[in-house]
């Protein structure tokens, strides 16, 4: 929720200060709750009208409409020297370097390290608002599809469009992450 | 380096989300699962891919600050109080 709240709120002070208006919100609501909808698409649309409200006071606002014009302006899920061109010589469209793989990622191991963690959780917080309030809702808090096409209006489609880029990127800054703790150790 | 026919890897990446959620047409999952055999990287892509989806579920946990979760628990015990 503070994920969410904080894409549209400037610090994390006010972030915090929305989500516990939320919960506030809920709790005093929850008799009201008709189960019309899920417990947690209804939680978050209290969440987003609280932290509209916030951000309206705070001159900065993202719609959700500007999610679906986000998709349309297509970029490309990772950056476009990755992979080869005619200029190369090469066949086109394959990878410049070939990949290589990460340690495991048991629960005792490194990618699950406290640093690496932190690195995932900058990388999040530096896409753009509408691929971030995807994959934290798919990635981090478990949503599944449905849920999160409902609570933030958009097609199944441009879901898929906005996880698939979010999750290309963080999936680039841990390997960079990976590829220089290596280096140093 | 082998040429696998159909897809490039360019194309691969931007499908990984839509292979994983099942979202593929017959034929494009057909070349999807294609170009995974014949190449050598995508796969390690795909990989790495779910290894990041498994540790941003990771992260949840840690989404609060003590001072919020504090705030938030004395939130929850006046409400309950109340009640």
């Amino acid at each position: 929720m503070l994920r969410v709240a904080a894409s549209y709120v400037k610090s994390r002070t006010v972030a915090e200060e929305v989500v516990q208006d939320t919960w506030l919100a809920v709790l005093n609501g929850l008799e009201r709750f008709e189960g019309r909808s899920s417990l947690r698409t209804w939680i978050f649309r209290i969440l987003t009208n609280a932290a509209k409200t916030r951000a309206e006071r705070e001159g900065r606002i993202v719609s959700f409409s500007d999610i679906a014009s986000a998709t349309r302006n297509a970029e490309p899920a990772l950056e476009l020297e990755r992979f080869l061109d005619a200029s190369h010589g090469g066949p086109a469209g394959w990878w410049v370097a070939p990949l290589r793989r990460w340690p495991d990622d048991g629960p005792a191991e490194r990618l699950f390290a406290r640093e690496t963690r932190a690195r995932i959780s900058r990388a999040i917080g530096a896409l753009a608002p509408a691929q971030r309030i995807v994959i934290t809702l798919r990635d981090v808090e478990g949503w599944s599809a449905d849920e999160v096409c409902e609570a933030l209006e958009i097609s199944d489609e441009n879901q898929r469009v906005l996880l698939n880029r979010a999750r290309a990127r963080v999936r680039r800054s841990l390997e960079q992450h990976l590829d220089a703790s290596k280096g140093s150790a | 380096m082998t040429t696998a026919p159909g897809l490039t890897c360019k194309q691969f990446v931007e499908l990984v989300t839509d292979f994983l959620e099942g979202a593929l047409s017959c034929a494009d999952q057909q070349r999807f699962e294609e170009h995974l055999a014949a190449c050598e990287s995508c796969p390690i892509y795909l990989e790495q891919i779910q290894q990041t989806i498994r540790v941003a579920g990771a992260l949840t946990e840690e989404s609060l600050t003590p001072e919020a979760r504090g705030a938030l628990l004395h939130a929850f015990r006046d409400w309950n109080a109340r009640s």
